[in-house]
């Protein structure tokens, strides 16, 4: 009896000196002008944003073609690579909500939730994933149904087959594995913070690997990509939402979309995103989510009555059905045929999701404390995936329904994706309204991706401190906007394809620093298990 | 006078709150007042410590290490937060009235430019503001 407990205090002692770093959070910071900066993770960051976007301004096609060539060379050459990894992911968190280790609780078995669950939901959404349900809700399954732009498998378009097939396809590149992709990272991160009490950065995700080498060079690399990823994905999305944004406005208004408008927008996200970071995580970024949210939820089920509701169950049906049918096949990295499709749309996709993953992982991070694995993983990855069916089949749906039926713009095929929304919504009741609700969403989406970005890169550009002072938030926040207006005004949309190209094509280093992490996850996962039943005993 | 003081410490920069810490301390024996101690903690770890349950230790600490040195009777209040950056001036707002303190004394820098501006004032002149008991600023 003796002889087994002294065993078990000897596993805790063990298992606990693996965690034991003389790292304490801040040492490597540099303290100046009243502000908490990491050395060397925020001056590089800052100077290579600046290099970039010169660079892009100065000679905007050679950058264009530079980077593009590099996301195309990735994107082809590296396909299966991108495509076997989303299914690990996918994979991996089914394994750890079905093990033992789900039972671990983020923050401790005393640990309570900080956020409700309604609250939690929101910020999940709106920090990187609602913006494109905007965007792609109704346009995606149009695309492949109208053979705009490859289809999936090469089902062809405007067939009885075709509409299931556009759903499925959809509700593949938006369910389960973006899902999974960010709950990999924000499980990792989350884990190793609030459990092992590392520093809140990308790099700590590493430490069962690398051990203290993680706070060295190894690990700055690791936290300037994900903040240079993190600044370009936004800066150029806010670019390109913009001139959407404008596009859509001008096309409801009779004001002109052009430069001033663009710009405009630009200004007004960039000062709400402001006000947001400045009031913080639950007078900002909490309140902007309930409210983007419920509004959401509005649309939502305005367009499943008014589109009326047997029509939604059938596409319900079909979008579920499509789902379970077509996951498989187009998960399969061999034999593919529709390089249209499984390049252009999946593998982009993938490698988005990827590049984005370190700035939506960080932020449902830093929200989750007090969730079990099982818990958490559950959420992230299947209460979304549901969410998104019913809003596929709704948007995606109706958009099919006027198509086929040869009702408004629509039926001409899509001519801007960027209006497609709006041309869905033009044909049915009270479209001035409804049209008015969906830009609005869409700017607040942009509004609630700026914020937490900004908080995420403020945590790791002060080596993972919550606490530095609020002016560096606002810095980054400010930076975005800026990046954007300057791409925009100076470099046009030459510039902004440029560096989006660029931050997608982090997505590759990303893919593999993501591999590891599930890795280092899985080895942390079982210390902490064989912890709690050694103290247990 | 005075029967409770109110001192928002920071933690991991107590090296530079000596002044401050000295003023409470004697205004404190002066009118036989008790010092509480407040600090704002994240969630996630910091350069105080791993858990809030950590940081909450360490100012009890604290606040006894105070309390022997300078023969006052102390106490500490730790208030966690999910952005303890934006939310400081606010959670030391509430700790007034929780602690029922009649005083503060805080340590603040000279005014500068971002003063000047209104932009982003020192957190000790936001509660001079907005705190309906004394605030004494230490510089």
């Amino acid at each position: 009896m003796d002889e087994s407990s002294s065993d078990y205090e000897e596993l805790i002692a063990e298992l606990e000196e693996v965690y034991e770093t003389d790292y304490e959070v801040g040492q490597d910071n540099i303290e100046r002008f009243g502000l908490d900066m990491h050395n060397p993770v925020f001056f590089v960051s800052a100077g290579l944003i600046v290099l970039f976007v010169v660079v892009s301004l100065l000679f905007p096609e050679v950058a264009k073609s530079a980077l593009e060539a590099t996301k195309s060379w990735i994107q082809v050459v590296f396909d299966w690579v991108l495509l076997s990894a989303g299914n690990v992911f996918v994979l991996f968190c089914i394994a750890l909500i079905l093990l033992p280790v789900g039972r671990i609780r983020i923050g401790g078995d005393d640990a309570v939730p900080d956020f409700s669950l309604v609250s939690w939901f929101a910020m999940l959404f709106a920090a990187g994933i609602g913006i494109g349900l905007m965007f792609w809700g109704v346009a995606e399954p149009a695309a492949y149904y109208t053979e705009w732009y490859g289809t999936p498998l090469d089902i062809e378009g405007f067939t009885e087959q075709a509409r299931p097939a556009a759903l499925g396809a959809t509700m593949y590149h938006w369910g389960l594995h973006p899902w999974s992709i960010y709950a990999v990272v924000a499980l990792a991160l989350a884990f190793f913070a609030y459990n092992k009490g590392l520093p809140l950065t990308i790099r700590s995700t590493f430490y069962p690997l690398l051990g203290d080498r993680v706070w060295g060079p190894i690990g700055n690399v690791i936290d300037i990509l994900a903040v240079l990823a993190t600044v370009f994905g936004l800066a150029t999305s806010l670019g390109f939402g913009a001139q959407q944004a404008a596009a859509g406005i001008g096309f409801l208004f009779d004001i002109s979309g052009g430069l001033t408008t663009q710009l405009t927008i630009i200004g007004c996200v960039t000062a709400v995103a402001l006000i947001s970071v400045v009031r913080g995580i639950d007078g900002g970024v909490k309140l902007l989510s309930n409210i983007n949210m419920s509004l959401a939820l509005l649309l939502l089920l305005f367009v499943i009555v008014a589109g009326s509701l047997s029509a939604f169950l059938a596409n319900y049906g079909q979008t579920l059905g499509g789902y379970f049918d077509y996951i498989l096949p187009l998960s399969n990295p061999v034999g593919r045929t529709d390089d249209m499709f499984y390049h252009e749309w999946t593998i982009f996709y993938w490698a988005w999701w990827i590049s984005w993953s370190p700035f939506v992982g960080m932020f449902i991070a830093r929200v989750s404390r007090g969730r079990t694995v099982r818990q958490f993983l559950t959420a992230v990855l299947i209460v979304p995936t549901l969410v998104t069916t019913v809003w596929m089949a709704a948007f995606g749906g109706s958009g099919l329904d006027q198509i086929e039926q040869g009702v408004g713009e629509l039926a001409d095929g899509i001519g801007d994706d960027a209006l497609v929304l709006f041309q869905m919504l033009d044909n049915l009741p009270l479209s001035s309204i409804t049209s008015m609700l969906g830009i609005c969403l869409v700017l607040v989406f942009f509004v609630t991706s700026s914020d937490s970005g900004s908080l995420v890169i403020d945590s790791i550009t002060s080596g993972g401190k919550t606490d530095a002072p609020v002016t560096q938030r606002v810095f980054w926040a400010t930076m975005q906007g800026v990046i954007a207006a300057v791409l925009l005004s100076l470099g046009g949309t030459a510039a902004l394809d440029a560096l989006q190209a660029g931050a997608v094509s982090t997505g590759l280093p990303f893919t593999f620093v993501l591999l590891a992490m599930c890795i280092s996850l899985a080895l942390g996962l079982r210390h902490e298990h064989q912890l709690n039943q050694a103290i247990e005993a | 006078m005075f029967e409770r003081i109110m001192v928002p410490v920071v933690l991991d920069h107590v090296d530079r709150m000596e002044r401050t810490l000295k003023a409470a301390a004697d205004l404190a024996e002066r009118y036989e007042a008790s010092v509480t101690y407040v600090a704002v903690s994240g969630k996630v770890p910091n350069a105080v410590a791993k858990t809030p349950e950590k940081f909450a230790a360490e100012l009890d600490m604290f606040a006894r290490e105070q309390g022997s040195q300078a023969g006052i009777s102390t106490d500490a209040l730790t208030i966690t937060s999910n952005d303890p950056a934006a939310e400081l001036e606010h959670r030391l707002l509430e700790a007034v009235e929780t602690t029922g303190a009649d005083l503060v004394v805080m340590g603040s820098h000279p005014p500068g430019v971002a003063d000047a501006l209104h932009l982003i004032g020192s957190h000790a002149a936001w509660l001079v503001r907005h705190a309906d008991v004394s605030v004494f600023v230490v510089r």
